[in-house]
């Protein structure tokens, strides 16, 4: 398959020409409508499974579609079907213009201008998806012996790669005609660890807009170690405490805090619609002084990152909160024109079936100045968490939680005795300002996140330096 | 073409590519749904989706295979592309069909369809969700936002064939209406959000109704604080009470099982559960939101005791898990299209118990009323159990005001079998679903 070209790849593979979309945006295109967009999408999406020690699964799915948008003042009008012709496509534009027929006075509004080229952020000489199967194969059950020969307790392992291919093409009626190819791996290991009557289960993983070759290199080796070393450490956790503490997240994966106290409250249509605990407080302190957040789309091979967002836009680097100071939103195209504000290129999609929404893309923050070791030094007593499952969040209470799958309690400035997987609650325009210390070693988590809302999920990611919180509330079972 | 007939078709053209046996699940829907936000149109979307998933054992190896692209040239290459796949897997000896002695032999009709499908169009659809919004903020002057109200249904068919000679299709409908209005008071907002969902467009709440009870929730969680960090009684309301079955059901799936990777484990025959706990799953049941007349490998559908008196008596199994655990398929095998099948409630729930709601409240001195539950928080191999909460303080048997930012915290099998009270108030809002429940002690972490 020929894809160096999305918008010929689409073309070809449906029987279109540009005048067939020209006609169907110029369907769409109400008087008025203010915008009209169709988003053509190809995945192809292939998983291998390893369990028992052999991989006795693998699945290949194929699916495709067109989904067209119409934008008439706060309204959206759209329709998908996975069937793309020019008649579906017609039907599809009259179906999504509805609502701009449905009431007078939509009020026309600016198109925000985009100063910025796509990038290349992951032109890649061998897709993923070209990876030969055997050598997938050949891999997980590789992983399955580096696994079990770190402790005879490890008695499961349980390995899944994951290899995506993802066209898409972008063409509206503002003269847009942007497409991108978007490669994906993902590598998980689960361990199983048995002890008598205690059992206890580690994950770790990692992938990326990469080579199948950057896995081979060690990497996916430590996954499946490190998925082990937490199952067996989870063998020996003891009852995690409760109440309220000092809280050091370590390095990476636990910048999952980010995401969910401040990155959803910060998305364009939850302020536009006032529902943001956030909502009129740019300019304002939400974070101690030592805080700088940073959503950024355009780090090379990273899972979050695009080139383009799924309206087309180049995605950019933005700053969230700039020494604790509220700087910005992240937008659609929807939300920035209403609340006029520049386009960050964050307007996403789970699919060609899905509105686009502003979403993040890699969340982080900056390194501060403290060694990690002074910064677990200046704890007395508090907890110590380094890896963590999902988070979710009440973005008009501004309330979220992060669940804590390896941690430790910190006794007396040292590392003690690993407890049991606690949730962690805080409120999100609150918890940054409680950030106390800042370590110097700020790292991207390993390409494992996926970020759920309204529905559609997408690929994301996160990072985070060491930190010391002043007082989370941890929920655990010993009060 | 009729979907049951492609399905078939597919299975012999896999037969003929090579492959020991094969089944084929197809699907199509049509749907259409709304948003309204402060009185003003904002959404409407329409949707079209096609689908077929192909799974193939050559020997004892197995692929699964799914498109989207019916044309067709990618329906004559499905079944050779799935056979090959299959080539490079590791052979399973317990891979494969089920017995045939399990499959349906009956299709009953469930009345899952309703054709009030085929007239939906916008106006009547906005219409719906203006007046459950309207509702909504209408019921007090503090209530002064919206994330809007949502109305949509959705029309489709399923068909399932397989080298056993099976073949069946069903049809059937989704209607769903949800409110969500903000509350503010004092500069803090607070959102809640009510639902009413169902087979029959005629069956739903009416609109209003589920306005003002959305408001009424979001009302209630104005001036929220948070509680000091103890050990209470908690009281699950029916929703929360669900998501606790939702676990069970997690960890009584066949493939959580034959992986070791549950908390009931090795636990058929033991009392998991305090005696108030009996447990059902009816997939049978008519009109029900996850009903079906056969699972996703042709075996019957039945209903089934899970729980009985607080004692484990099945597990969910499809063909493989159950070949597994040396057990029969119990007829609950769920896959997407693309993906192997796995183990999944029907419509599971909770038996009712004696007690109201008020008369749960009332034996309480001090413990919280939990409205929502949030995280991820949950190990099904562990039953380690610490979710974030909001909901209601009880002091001295009577709600005295609303609490957040705290989260609760147990295990799954002390708080199964710390179930003291069970209410009298399902509704079968959800394919999941419980009453009321009283959980005798839990940790909860606050200030």
């Amino acid at each position: 398959m020929d894809v160096a070209d999305p918008g010929r790849f689409f073309l070809e593979r449906f029987g279109l020409s540009d005048r067939a979309l020209e006609q169907v945006l110029g369907t769409a295109l109400d008087r008025r409508a203010n915008h009209a967009e169709c988003y053509f999408e190809f995945r192809m999406n292939q998983t291998a499974s390893l369990e028992d020690g052999v991989v006795k699964k693998v699945t290949r799915n194929v699916s495709q579609g067109v989904g067209v948008r119409v934008l008439a003042g706060t309204r959206t009008g759209y329709a998908y079907s996975d069937e793309v012709s020019l008649e579906r496509l017609e039907i599809a534009a009259r179906t999504a213009r509805f609502i701009a027929e449905e009431r007078e006075g939509a009020p026309p509004l600016p198109v925000p201008g985009v100063p910025r080229a796509p990038h290349d952020l992951y032109a890649l000489t061998e897709p993923p998806i070209e990876t030969p199967l055997p050598d997938q194969v050949a891999l997980l059950a590789h992983l399955d012996a580096v696994a079990r020969a770190t402790d005879p307790a490890i008695n499961n392992v349980l390995a899944g790669l994951g290899i995506e291919h993802r066209v898409v093409l972008v063409v509206n009626s503002g003269g847009v005609f942007v497409g991108d190819v978007r490669p994906l791996v993902h590598l998980t290991v689960t361990c199983i660890a048995e002890r008598g009557q205690n059992r206890q289960q580690g994950t770790y993983g990692g992938g990326g807009r990469l080579p199948f070759s950057a896995l081979t290199d060690g990497r996916a080796e430590r996954f499946a170690r490190e998925a082990a070393r937490q199952a067996l450490t989870n063998l020996d956790a003891i009852a995690a405490p409760a109440g309220t503490m000092t809280v050091v997240l370590g390095p990476g994966w636990p910048g999952i805090l980010l995401h969910e106290a401040i990155g959803h409250g910060l998305e364009g249509d939850f302020n536009r619609k006032g529902v943001s605990a956030f909502t009129d407080r740019i300019g304002t302190r939400v974070a101690s002084e030592l805080c700088t957040v940073i959503d950024d789309g355009t780090i090379p091979l990273r899972r979050g990152s695009l080139n383009v967002d799924d309206e087309g836009t180049p995605t950019s680097r933005t700053v969230l909160i700039e020494k604790g100071i509220l700087r910005g939103y992240l937008q659609d195209r929807l939300n920035a024109s209403l609340m006029g504000m520049p386009l960050t290129g964050n307007g996403r999609r789970e699919s060609f079936a899905h509105i686009p929404m502003p979403r993040m893309t890699n969340t982080f923050m900056l390194a501060g100045q403290d060694a990690p070791e002074d910064i677990l030094r200046s704890v007395d007593r508090g907890l110590y968490a380094v890896s963590f499952g999902g988070g979710q969040v009440d973005i008009t209470s501004g309330k979220f939680v992060f669940s804590a799958s390896e941690a430790y309690l910190i006794e007396g400035g040292k590392v003690g005795r690993p407890v049991k997987g606690a949730t962690l609650i805080g409120n999100g325009p609150d918890v940054l300002r409680r950030i106390s210390r800042v370590g110097a070693d700020l790292q991207l988590d390993e390409g494992i996140g996926t970020c759920g809302k309204d529905g559609q999920s997408v690929p994301v990611g996160v990072g985070l330096p060491t930190v010391r919180i002043d007082g989370l509330t941890v929920g655990g079972t010993q009060a | 073409m009729d979907l049951r007939d492609l399905a078939t078709e597919l299975v012999a053209r896999a037969c003929a590519a090579g492959a020991r046996a094969a089944d084929v699940l197809v699907g199509e829907s049509e749907g259409l749904s709304v948003t309204v936000r402060l009185d003003e149109v904002e959404k409407l979307k329409r949707a079209r989706q096609r689908r077929v998933g192909l799974r193939v054992f050559v020997g004892n190896s197995t692929a699964i295979v799914s498109t989207a692209d019916l044309s067709s040239g990618a329906l004559e290459a499905l079944p050779r592309d799935a056979c090959a796949l299959a080539r490079a897997t590791v052979a399973d000896p317990h891979a494969g069909l089920p017995d045939p002695a399990d499959l349906a032999r009956e299709q009953p009709d469930l009345d899952l369809y309703d054709a009030a499908i085929e007239q939906l169009e916008p106006p009547a659809a906005f219409a719906r969700a203006r007046e459950a919004e309207a509702a909504a903020l209408a019921s007090a002057a503090e209530i002064t936002n919206s994330e809007g109200a949502e109305f949509g249904g959705d029309g489709g068919q399923v068909a399932y064939a397989s080298s056993l000679g099976f073949a069946g299709a069903y049809s059937g409908t989704h209607w769903g209406l949800s409110v969500s209005p903000v509350a503010a008071r004092d500069g803090a907002m607070q959102r809640d959000s009510w639902y009413t969902a169902h087979r029959k467009l005629a069956a739903l709440d009416p609109p209003a109704e589920v306005g003002r009870e959305a408001a009424r929730r979001a009302l209630r969680r104005l001036g929220a604080r948070r509680v000091p960090t103890g050990e209470y009684p908690v009281v699950f309301d029916p929703q929360a009470a669900a998501s606790l079955l939702r676990h069970l059901a997690g960890a009584i799936a066949g493939p959580a099982l034959y992986r070791r990777a549950s908390f009931l484990l090795d636990r058929l025959g033991e009392a998991i559960a305090s005696p108030h706990v009996t447990v059902e799953d009816d997939p049978l049941r008519v009109a029900g939101p996850a009903s079906r007349p056969f699972d996703a490998e042709g075996v019957a559908s039945r209903r089934l005791v899970v729980v009985d008196g607080g004692v484990l008596q099945s597990y969910l199994l499809d063909a493989y898990s159950a070949r597994r655990l040396g057990l029969r398929p119990t007829g609950h095998a769920a896959r997407g299209f693309g993906d192997a099948p796995g183990a999944s409630p029907t419509n599971f729930f909770l038996v009712p118990g004696p007690h109201s709601p008020e008369a749960i409240i009332a034996s309480i001195g001090a413990g919280l009323y939990v409205t929502e539950l949030i995280g991820f928080g949950v190990n099904g191999v562990t039953g380690d159990y610490s979710r974030g909460a909001a909901g209601l303080w009880i002091e001295r048997g009577e709600i005295a005001y609303p609490v957040e930012e705290i989260t609760i915290a147990g295990n799954l099998l002390a708080m199964f079998r710390g179930i003291e009270m069970v209410g009298n108030d399902l509704v079968f809002r959800n394919a999941i679903a419980a009453p009321t429940v009283k959980v005798e002690r839990m940790t909860v972490a606050g200030a």
